[in-house]
């Protein structure tokens, strides 16, 4: 084999979509050319740092919400109604319904569809410089870089001395709408809080499930739906919303 | 852009959203190297998901990511040659600019010392200033992870292509690299 054919070839080598008989080829030549094996370990470093570094980019924001517009909804009018009568009932709720603000309706048989998309957005955050629009460990930076940006800022907690480390927060799109996303680590692994306004206040109990290797727990309160996704394990997440709920607690009757 | 009331279809609506809308990332980002220009790049990409949505009752595959991929890439040649046509035209390379000598034959010697990392913007800037259509080939490859069959289907040329462009695009970044390098010194 030549060095101009192992030139073009040696790129079928690293991308692995040579067949074996012409990587064996491949391999021979470079063996015995200096030049070629240099060549090769300098195409697979600059592969390497661009792997690593952040060179894709973010869709903004507005590029999906037009998308999205343009979709058939799948919220139907009478849900949007039903909501509304939700507001005029609910003295707390009324409140908000005077501000303008539009709720999330969950239907059971939404509550997969939207635990699917939940996950979609937990992987899509953790693509490079996905994760965090705004970045910080402080509370007091991340909640009110949320506000005018949602109709409710999600609840920002501190959670580092439980063990949970809270590394900033993101706008992300569930349910065909912006919802806040806080997010955690706990060691290496990335706990996306996702947080949606709902119509109903009534408290539900957490609910653990797995849905494409990750677990979910789920959880509403004070007319908030919450989504902590994560790849940690059952047990540990569960720690992290009973931590949550706690320091919740905690924050109201301080 | 809105869907006709024929589109209007919620359980379509679902599934579209479901299967196309993870990859909108992938497709700004693989429009933002195409079109070099963010505001294009969105009109494109919003483009792009609206045929695609019109389509998809006869999409059998193959996998979403290329063939979103494909139509991309055929709103972005549109957008190529309305820019030919307009006065500020961006030059681009004639199709078969494959045959341009450009890629100085053989690399030179390697270096000895380890290649310098970049920071992200300057990996996009020496990705973004390849010509087409070896900007194409290598995004495909090495941001979008694409294999060469996925490559070749979404450009529309054989395999062979594939490869040689992605050799003469690694060659010429590479020699970029080593420039941006030296200049840094
Ligand atoms: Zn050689």
């Amino acid at each position: 084999m030549t060095c101009e054919e192992a030139e073009v070839l040696v790129h079928a080598l690293i991308d692995g979509e040579l067949d074996a008989g012409h990587a064996r080829e491949v391999e021979a030549h470079i063996e015995g050319c200096a030049h070629c094996a240099a060549l090769m370990k300098e195409y697979q470093e600059i592969r390497q740092a661009i792997a690593e570094s952040d060179v894709s980019y973010k869709a903004p924001l507005e590029l999906r919400r037009k998308i999205e517009k343009a979709l058939p909804q799948q919220q139907a009018a009478p849900s949007r109604r039903s909501v509304l009568r939700g507001f005029a009932m609910g003295s707390a709720v009324s409140a908000m319904a005077a501000t303008g603000l539009i709720a999330i309706v969950l239907r059971n048989d939404d509550e997969q569809r939207i635990e699917n998309e939940v996950v979609s957005a937990h992987l899509r955050s953790l693509q490079a410089g996905h994760l965090i629009d705004v970045v910080s460990t402080d509370q007091h930076t991340v909640k009110p870089w949320f506000n005018g940006k949602l109709d409710v800022s999600p609840p920002v907690i501190d959670l580092t001395a439980q063990g949970f480390t809270l590394i900033g927060g993101r706008l992300d799109y569930v349910n065909a709408r912006e919802i806040g996303a806080v997010v955690y680590k706990r060691r290496q692994h990335v706990i996306n809080l996702f947080v949606a306004q709902t119509a109903n206040t009534e408290r539900k109990p957490a609910k653990v499930s797995t849905l494409q290797g990750f677990n979910i727990r789920r959880w509403s309160d004070r007319g908030l739906n919450y989504w902590a996704v994560s790849d940690l394990g059952a047990d540990e997440l569960t720690e992290f919303g009973d931590k949550f709920e706690s320091a919740m607690r905690a924050n109201k009757e301080g | 852009m809105v869907v006709k009331a024929s589109q209007d279809d919620p359980e379509k609506a679902r599934r579209f959203r479901e299967a196309a809308l993870p990859y909108l990332d992938d497709a700004y980002t693989l429009a933002r190297y195409l079109l070099r220009d963010a505001a294009d790049a969105e009109d494109a990409v919003q483009e792009c998901y609206l045929r695609a949505y019109k389509h998809f009752d006869s999409y059998r595959g193959p996998a979403m990511k290329p063939w979103l991929f494909a139509i991309l890439r055929n709103v972005c040649r549109a957008e190529y040659a309305r820019r030919k046509t307009a006065p500020t035209a961006v030059e681009e390379l004639p199709e078969g600019g494959d045959q341009t000598p450009m890629w100085n034959e053989a690399p030179e010697t390697p270096e000895k010392q380890m290649l310098r990392r970049f920071d992200g913007d300057t990996v996009r800037k020496l990705v973004a200033a390849l010509a087409e259509p070896f900007r194409e080939t290598f995004v495909l490859r090495e941001i979008q992870n694409l294999s060469y069959r996925e490559i070749a289907d979404v450009a529309a040329v054989p395999v062979g292509t594939v490869m040689s462009r992605l050799a003469r695009a690694r060659a010429m970044l590479r020699s970029a690299w080593l420039a941006e390098q030296e200049q840094a010194k």
